[in-house]
């Protein structure tokens, strides 16, 4: 057995994989990765099944050393400056730690969390059938919250594979995809109109429950109490503040604010990766529309494999990091360093 | 020939869930076809349904849009609605033990001026009552039940605790509940139970489910202590009793 042993990690980073459906007419979320596409490609270059658990890792740095032996990874999701003692480590790409060799990661840049896949995936006893981290449930393995400094996970000793790239589609700036419902005739049509012509920023009070956006107040029609009902990943909830908050993957399971729209689950891992502060808009699309894109995510998740691609040589891994610099962003301290809990009470009731 | 049920209102919840609404209002018989329709899926399943969660008035099917479409699924979904709702359904039905007022129902006292009684008088309401467990949701175990006497309606609280105990037994509009897990909650607090309904590694996980009964049943404070104990160990302490 190797292991992942963690020297130092930021805020937000817990140990998610596909979660735990099934129980949520118990009150349980299913938790999971909050870009499931970023978890799967990590995971296949790693030869993993694709929701195997990996390291979710949040908008700021970590390292991790390896011990008793090597461990192969993978890194995707956002971009950030990834080095293995000193050799780049390139984004959407598999590589190596020899034994006492440490992984260091920068800050996500324009986006919020990176998937750290390890090939043999994580040992753990799983809940429900998953690793995830849950820490309200008090469920996640090897640790029911999120990781800190001198956490270790056991993993398999590196298979000696060849090092894989992955070819993802480009990623997309485009408006984030709704349909209305399920309660959006709590809204005026130009209320409705408002939501969807304006700009929207994630505040910096969001977590893995829920994003609070910050743009024009949205006027409910008849007050904002609904009797709960159901919650789905990406509802868009309106409080009685007018500021939607989108329901993420540890939200609550009931809620008794009305939902103007959903986010179709296409887009779900895109909205989870905009960074705080960064505007954008959404954009209602027809049902018939939102399930093509569903069919069509699904098929992706399912082909990865055959977007694994040789890498060539080193040298090809530092130019696709200089690529990255250079064509990303520059390191965003505010993106990682704004990153706060929401107030579980503030985002639903019980009610 | 029994009366044709007013159809439910399909709602769309994203692209992989529909919420099937019967009322918009805490409506005992909304709730008794929202459950009625979640034992005939369970009956029937339907492929490409993922999961239910009943609630007061509607009923949340998550499903895959891989296996099955909106327009497919809702016209499913309609039909089986339509269906009377069984007039007997055997359910199961449970005791929980309570510990009411003092540091373990904080508000009891409040309530009890609010509602210009005594505070043995509001527990002599609320352990009266023949509850049924509505739904199950905010956070794992956290059991809304209906049936809460009239006498004992209130408003929530202006505003809500942050912390609220583990086990706490609260009133909050014209509910009750039981509450698993220590969180936040804006309803008034009359008292504490042992009764885990959600406990790891225990078989079952979860106590109490959609539609089962549950009357409360007062302890005293060392009665409660000790029920604790066992609790943590992993004895349900609520009784089942017979229906």
């Amino acid at each position: 057995m190797s292991k992942l042993v963690i020297a130092s990690i930021g805020p937000a980073s817990s140990v998610q994989d596909g979660g735990r459906p099934g129980a949520q007419r118990y009150g349980l979320v299913p938790s999971g990765a909050m870009d499931r596409l970023a978890l799967a490609a990590a995971n296949t270059l790693v030869g993993n099944e694709p929701f195997t658990a990996a390291v979710e890792v949040g908008p700021f740095g970590a390292k991790f050393t390896a011990r008793s032996g090597a461990v192969r990874i993978a890194l995707a999701g956002a971009p950030r400056n990834a080095d293995i003692a000193g050799r780049a480590v390139a984004p959407d790409t598999s590589a190596t730690l020899a034994d006492g060799e440490t992984l260091t990661l920068g800050f996500a840049r324009g986006a919020s969390f990176s998937y750290l896949a390890i090939e043999g995936g994580i040992a753990g006893e799983p809940m429900f059938g998953s690793l995830a981290v849950n820490a309200r449930a008090g469920l996640g393995s090897p640790y029911p919250r999120p990781l800190q400094a001198g956490d270790e996970l056991q993993t398999k000793a590196a298979s000696g594979a060849p090092e894989r790239r992955i070819e993802l589609p480009a990623v997309t700036d485009a408006p984030i995809r709704v349909v209305f419902g399920p309660q959006d005739d709590e809204f005026a049509d130009e209320t409705k109109k408002l939501f969807l012509d304006s700009e929207w920023k994630i505040s910096a009070t969001s977590d893995r429950m829920g994003y609070r956006l910050e743009g024009p107040v949205l006027k409910h029609l008849h007050g904002h109490n609904i009797v709960s009902d159901g919650t789905v990943n990406g509802s868009l909830q309106v409080p009685g503040n007018g500021q939607p908050i989108v329901l993420m993957r540890d939200r609550g399971t009931s809620g008794g604010y009305p939902k103007i729209a959903t986010v179709i689950s296409a887009d779900f891992g895109r909205l989870a990766q905009i960074p705080a502060g960064r505007a954008f808009r959404f954009r209602a699309v027809s049902m018939a529309e939102a399930q093509t894109e569903a069919r069509k995510f699904a098929a992706l998740l399912r082909t990865l494999p055959e977007r694994l691609r040789a890498v060539e040589s080193v040298d090809l891994n530092i130019d696709a990091l200089h690529d990255a610099n250079v064509a990303g962003h520059a390191v965003n301290a505010v993106d990682a360093g704004t990153w706060h809990a929401v107030s579980m009470a503030e985002i639903t009731g019980p009610d | 020939m029994a009366a044709t049920l007013p159809p439910p209102r399909l709602l769309p919840s994203g692209d992989s869930a529909i919420t099937v609404e019967f009322s918009r209002n805490i409506d005992d018989a909304a709730n008794r076809r929202v459950l009625a329709l979640d034992r005939a899926l369970a009956a029937e399943p339907l492929a490409g349904i993922t999961e239910t969660v009943p609630t007061y008035r509607s009923l949340l099917v998550h499903y895959d849009p891989v296996q099955i479409d909106f327009d497919k699924l809702g016209e499913r979904l309609l039909t089986l609605a339509q269906r009377p709702v069984p007039a007997s359904t055997k359910t199961r039905r449970w005791r929980i033990p309570v510990v009411y007022g003092g540091e373990h129902g904080i508000d009891l006292e409040e309530v009890a001026k609010t509602l210009n009684t005594t505070p043995d008088e509001i527990v002599a309401r609320h352990v009266a009552g023949d509850y049924r467990v509505a739904m199950i949701g905010f956070t794992p175990g956290w059991s809304y039940l209906s049936g809460l006497a009239d006498s004992l309606h209130m408003p929530r609280r202006q505003n809500p605790r942050l912390l609220t105990p583990a086990g706490t037994i609260s009133i909050g509009g014209v509910q009750t509940g039981v509450q698993c897990l220590a969180g936040p909650s804006g309803w008034h607090l009359l008292g504490q139970t042992a009764v885990r309904t959600y406990q790891l590694h225990r078989d079952p996980t979860f106590l109490l489910e959609p539609g089962d009964n549950v009357t409360f049943a007062p302890v005293d404070a060392k009665t409660f202590a000790e029920q604790d104990r066992a609790a943590e160990a992993g004895e349900f302490i609520a009784e089942q009793i017979a229906s």
